[in-house]
């Protein structure tokens, strides 16, 4: 007994004409009227192939989760609180221009175009697990770069010993906003240290290819010995801070989803065990498995937390 | 056709068919039947639909009573137990699906889970809390049982209860949807709690009207029948 999804090709999930039409609606309206303050808007680079190296060192061997699990199932709060919500609704994401500010305790500030702060930059493709708090997990082959070298372009100060990220906030892109479930914009942060480990990864692909809108493009965080909230989507602005951020699930819920928010099995969310997760796509009656110290990365990160009571830092 | 033959033929065939329609669609999303999905998790969607259906058919069980008095149809009443052993049906359906194809027959975990977590364990009694009233739910028990019958299902107020608890609660954030069934659930017991208080009122003005020419008599003596209201 298996359940089969049927195969969706990514054209179907989130069809390129419509947007690319609506886009050209768009470009005509700025035309006519706001062009000199507006960019005008792109075509949606959503789904062409990029340029990687595969980086096997920090690459699970476990089969990747497919394409449509991985675009098909995601916890996007901006796109509406179903799991399939934001396959359906993301397209209303404009991806292209998009520019980040950078703020805070760094000697390099200000805003820039994402073409830029990703030029000369290589990308890897590192197939991580990812565990999400709500105890499911999947396999998945991100392509991206890592954190740190994005990080260091900014020269952070001695000062510097957080990284608050923060995600776009535009009801009319994101309609998920209108909705009070979280404090608008989605706010996510890392210790410094964190931010500098060479597993934490600025994502902007994933199979090989431009990250679909669902998936938090064109710029996500992901950190893979936490759980999946603290990998924020569609970042539009990376400060520096000596305070540690205030982030959106801390903030909504501060007995459930705490600042670290590092995989541990034997820190049970209060409503549910973190003891096991479901592996998404594995066959009936053979999804649950353990869930690993930090995901199975503990070798890589435990040393982060040296001395450090992760019952009480969760 | 009588009334009783066009429930036995019409109303209540057509009401089970009804109640097997979710139970179908959860059939087909499983095996891949018509092409249903149940998209890329369809453990937690079948899990939650079946809860979802057992809340839905307990509130239309417990809407039975209202809607009869409402609107007159009191023969509506015939169709109660057949929803109430349908919600039964869904919540071990529920409970099954959770137990075998979320925890893979745990059952460390579910020890744990019940004994735990509240939501599990609120919803956990909700069930067990059911299995009198389905057992209890023949004429023979009916008859057997007589006033206490009325008052053993008394139950299904605070079995509600508990599932529309249950449900909230285990809602990460959006709570917008168990927030609907609060209403309802809130509606129908509202109902009733109104009803009490009309009949008892009603009662105390019957009792004080029969009262009243002796009560003139005695006035003097108590205040047994003081009037509560005027």
């Amino acid at each position: 007994m298996r359940f089969r999804v049927p195969r969706i090709a990514p054209s179907e999930i989130t069809p390129q004409e419509v947007y690319l039409s609506r886009r050209a609606l768009l470009a005509g309206a700025l035309a006519t009227g706001a062009s000199a303050v507006l960019p005008a808007a792109e075509p949606s680079p959503q789904g062409a192939p990029l340029n990687f190296t595969v980086n096997s060192q920090y690459s699970v061997k476990e089969t990747p989760n497919k394409f449509e699990e991985i675009t098909t199932y995601n916890n996007f709060y901006e796109f509406g609180t179903d799991k399939d919500s934001p396959s359906h609704e993301a397209h209303t994401l404009r991806t292209r221009p998009w520019s980040v500010n950078v703020y805070g305790e760094a000697e390099v500030h200000g805003t820039f175009d994402l073409e830029d702060l990703l030029k000369g930059q290589a990308l890897e493709e590192r197939i991580y697990r990812f565990r999400c708090v709500e105890a499911w997990s999947m396999v998945v082959p991100w392509v991206g770069i890592p954190l740190s070298n994005l990080l260091q372009r900014f020269k952070p100060t001695s000062r510097a010993k957080y990284v608050e990220f923060t995600t776009l906030y535009d009801p009319r892109q994101m309609p998920g906003q209108r909705v009070p479930v979280l404090t608008w914009p989605y706010v996510e942060g890392l210790r410094i240290d964190e931010a500098m480990h060479p597993l934490t990864l600025m994502v902007v692909g994933l199979y090989g290819r431009v990250l679909p809108n669902q998936d938090g493009a064109p710029l996500r965080l992901i950190v893979p010995w936490k759980y999946g909230f603290k990998g924020i989507k569609s970042i539009v602005k990376i400060g520096f801070t000596a305070v540690q951020p205030r982030t959106a699930w801390n903030v909504a819920a501060p007995d459930e989803y705490g600042f670290y928010a590092n995989v541990n099995p034997q820190v049970d969310h209060p409503r549910w065990s973190q003891a096991s997760e479901r592996r998404i796509g594995a066959p009936f009656l053979a999804a649950r498995r353990p869930t690993l110290p930090f995901n199975g990365y503990a070798d890589q990160v435990a040393s982060l937390y040296q001395g450090m009571d992760l019952r009480r830092y969760f | 056709m009588t009334l009783t033959q066009r429930y036995r033929f019409i109303y209540k065939p057509l009401v089970f068919t009804a109640c097997l329609l979710p139970l179908a669609w959860l059939a087909c999303g499983a095996f891949g039947w018509l092409g249903v999905s149940l998209g890329a998790d369809p453990v937690k969607e079948l899990e939650h639909e079946a809860g979802k259906t057992a809340l839905n058919l307990l509130l239309l069980t417990l809407a039975v009573t209202p809607v009869r008095e409402l609107t007159g149809l009191s023969q509506l009443v015939r169709l109660r137990r057949m929803l109430g052993l349908f919600a039964f049906f869904y919540v071990v359906l529920h409970f099954a699906i959770y137990l075998v194809l979320d925890l893979e027959l745990n059952f460390a975990t579910l020890g744990g889970d019940i004994a735990k977590r509240p939501y599990i364990t609120i919803g956990f009694t909700a069930l067990l809390l059911l299995i009198p009233l389905a057992i209890t739910s023949t004429n023979g028990m009916m008859r057997r049982l007589g006033r206490r019958w009325q008052q053993l299902h008394r139950l299904v107020y605070l079995i509600a209860i508990l599932g529309v608890w249950h449900f909230y609660w285990q809602v990460k954030r959006d709570i917008r949807e168990p927030l609907i069934y609060v209403g309802i659930l809130a509606l129908l017991l509202g109902y009733r709690v109104v009803r009490a208080w009309r009949r008892r009122r009603a009662a105390a003005a019957l009792q004080r009207g029969a009262a009243a020419p002796t009560a003139a008599i005695t006035s003097r003596s108590g205040s047994a029948t003081a009037p509560e209201r005027t």
